[in-house]
């Protein structure tokens, strides 16, 4: 279920302060339906607490938001219905196994169960853990356990999916097949909003919003941004978006100048 | 509110319990530990005190005397002295409690008549035994010394006479006198409270610290889903300590149960939300194991040890503590479980008791709903 105009997520001057220190500083974008929308930044640039935000476990200091259609200031909790949410630590149940983890998530979500028993086991193929069904989780490479995770947190099948970091620690291999499970989801209109500090890995995303000390100081395509903002460079050397991320940022540290922006 | 997502929580919950070695010691060892301990080292029972007696007199209604103090259940003549010095040592090394010294003129004195004194000696430094025994001891004289009277008077020629006033006492409800009849009941009471109030104290909490909580709070679950889903194996675990203390009432510490088996269980279950619900108040508002478990301890196991009437009776505080004892939860569980032990007393009677424990029980619970935040922060 998406809002007319398929837009997914939308959010206007959201802010979230602690205390003193602005976190998220008036953030304005749109995510659309089926999208790969990427967050990339520095660690403490405001990506998570975007996030925890958009999924209704932190509640914004001012601006607004609309998340499949429903207000996260009034209707959070319907918003919970229609998302899929992973955070940065994977947060599984480290004493239970593989199976019973899928089905705590199976239970919470109500799959209906004429579905229940396809989407476990749809879960555990994704994950490939087939031969460790009954492998407590403490046990599983860190690979694994993001899988198993991402399983739980699309068990139930949600429109949008919120990952916040969700290759920290796996290894490359991992990271591969990660990434094509998720073009498959977006292939199938599931809208992916995720955050990242990997270059590369923003590469991959369909539209990127750049991230530095809680403000939004530019947003488009990865081919989009290169473009927009030539650097210099030796001589036939293309820019990368490292190169872009650098100089934006160098640039706003020595001037506090304006948000950037480029409209696709 | 979904059976779907309760019964979810449930189950990975019990899971939880029963992969943690910590928490099954916590939910099963130590209530049979404390049992066993309490049940055989706690007895109030002033039985066989050890007596040392100086018989100055060594005449027939002397040794009478001392034998009416050997015939008793509560004394037991351990040492005979010769002289003072060897009655304060005896009582000095802890040897005995009480010493008896009869005078050399006592028989003189009984027989014609007069009255005569014996001294008494008692080691007061356990000042709850020592009054007991002296209460004994006194009913022990007095007892011969209205024999002798009567004899007397017999040798007098004046027959029919009988002691002016003669008590006729008959125990009831603890008819041995046992302590251990009404400390085991008190003991299942506070026992309850602290395991179920430390079990629960330990989840919500536990989810935070390893970041679960995140994802679950995430998801469409509720509150009242959390919480009831969360309480209910540990209500399960409360009621199995229950069982498993009741039958070590029964079968070890022999303590008759006079009343009605189901109505203790039913009462018990609403006491036990109210202690689960206390726990679980806890680890919702500090989300944080360590402190939760202490608040737990602290606010169950001295209340419900020393102001429920387990041991130390209410009547006997001074007012304000007394006033105090009423926002015990235990303290109305104590006198609801000692009834249905002790007096075999029904509903009707133990209404008035179990209608606070309504109102804790359905309070805390939701209280600690309410605590509940689904946010961060």
């Amino acid at each position: 279920m998406t809002a007319p105009g398929g837009i997914s997520v939308s959010a206007r001057d959201l802010t979230r302060r602690f205390g003193d220190f602005v976190a998220v500083n008036r953030v304005t974008f749109d995510v659309r339906r089926g999208e790969v929308f990427g967050f990339l930044g520095p660690n403490g640039a405001g990506k998570s607490t975007t996030i925890r935000m958009l999924c209704g476990l932190l509640a914004p200091t001012a601006g607004e938001a609309t998340v499949a259609g429903f207000d996260l200031r009034t209707q959070a909790e319907s918003v919970k219905t229609r998302i899929g949410y992973m955070s940065q630590r994977f947060s599984l149940y480290e004493d239970l196994t593989v199976e019973e983890n899928i089905d705590f998530f199976g239970g919470i979500y109500r799959i209906p169960s004429g579905r229940k028993r396809e989407r476990k086991e749809w879960a555990i193929r994704m994950a490939g853990l087939s031969d460790h069904v009954r492998t407590r989780v403490a046990h599983l490479s860190g690979g694994w356990k993001q899988r198993l995770a991402l399983g739980c947190a699309i068990l139930h099948e949600p429109p949008i999916l919120f990952l916040d970091e969700p290759t920290s620690g796996t290894d490359p291999i991992s990271r591969r097949s990660f990434w094509d499970l998720i073009y498959s989801l977006s292939g199938g209109g599931t809208t992916v909003f995720l955050t990242t500090h990997h270059m590369d890995e923003a590469e991959y995303c369909d539209r990127l919003g750049l991230v530095y000390r809680g403000e939004l100081v530019a947003m488009g395509s990865p081919r989009e941004l290169k473009d927009g903002f030539p650097v210099e460079r030796a001589e036939g050397i293309a820019p990368t978006l490292e190169d872009v991320f650098v100089s934006l940022v160098e640039g706003m540290d020595r001037a506090a100048g304006p948000v950037a922006e480029v409209r696709g | 509110m979904k059976a779907r997502r309760l019964l979810a929580v449930s189950g990975k919950e019990f899971l939880h319990v029963r992969r943690d070695p910590r928490s099954l010691v916590l939910a099963i060892a130590i209530p049979v530990v404390l049992l066993l301990l309490f049940g055989y080292v706690l007895t109030l029972d002033v039985d066989r005190v050890p007596m040392a007696v100086w018989d100055r007199s060594r005449t027939p209604e002397s040794r009478e005397l001392v034998s009416r103090f050997e015939g008793s259940r509560y004394f037991q003549v351990a040492q005979r002295a010769e002289g003072y010095p060897e009655v304060e040592e005896a009582l000095d090394r802890g040897q005995v409690l009480a010493a008896l010294v009869i005078p050399e003129d006592f028989a003189g004195k009984v027989r014609s008549d007069r009255s005569s004194v014996v001294q008494l000696l008692l080691d007061a430094a356990e000042a709850n035994t020592a009054t007991i025994a002296l209460g004994y001891a006194e009913a022990v004289v007095s007892g011969y010394s209205s024999d002798l009277e009567v004899r007397w008077a017999h040798a007098k020629g004046l027959q029919g006479i009988r002691p002016p006033i003669d008590v006729r006492s008959r125990v009831w409800f603890n008819t041995d006198l046992e302590s251990r009849n009404f400390i085991i009941p008190g003991l299942i009471s506070v026992i309850m409270m602290i395991i179920a109030a430390l079990l629960t104290s330990l989840t919500v909490a536990r989810e935070w610290e390893q970041g679960t909580m995140e994802q679950l709070i995430a998801t469409p679950v509720t509150a009242p889903e959390l919480i009831l889903g969360k309480l209910l194996p540990y209500f399960v675990i409360g009621m199995m300590d229950l069982v498993v203390a009741v039958a070590m009432g029964k079968y070890l510490f022999h303590v008759p149960m006079r009343g009605s088996l189901p109505l203790l269980f039913g009462i018990a279950a609403v006491f036990l939300v109210g202690a689960l619900s206390l726990g679980m108040l806890f680890s919702v508002s500090t989300r944080s194991q360590f402190p939760a478990s202490q608040m737990a301890m602290a606010f169950t196991f001295l209340p419900s040890y020393l102001l429920s009437g387990f041991v130390f009776s209410i009547d006997s505080m001074p007012p304000v503590v007394r006033a105090i004892t009423h926002l015990v939860p235990s303290r109305y569980f104590v006198k609801v479980i000692k009834g249905i032990y002790l007096k075999g007393v029904g509903l009707g009677t133990l209404a008035v008791d179990t209608a606070p424990l309504l109102v804790f029980g359905a309070g805390l619970l939701l209280a600690a709903t309410r605590m509940f935040r689904k946010k961060l922060g």
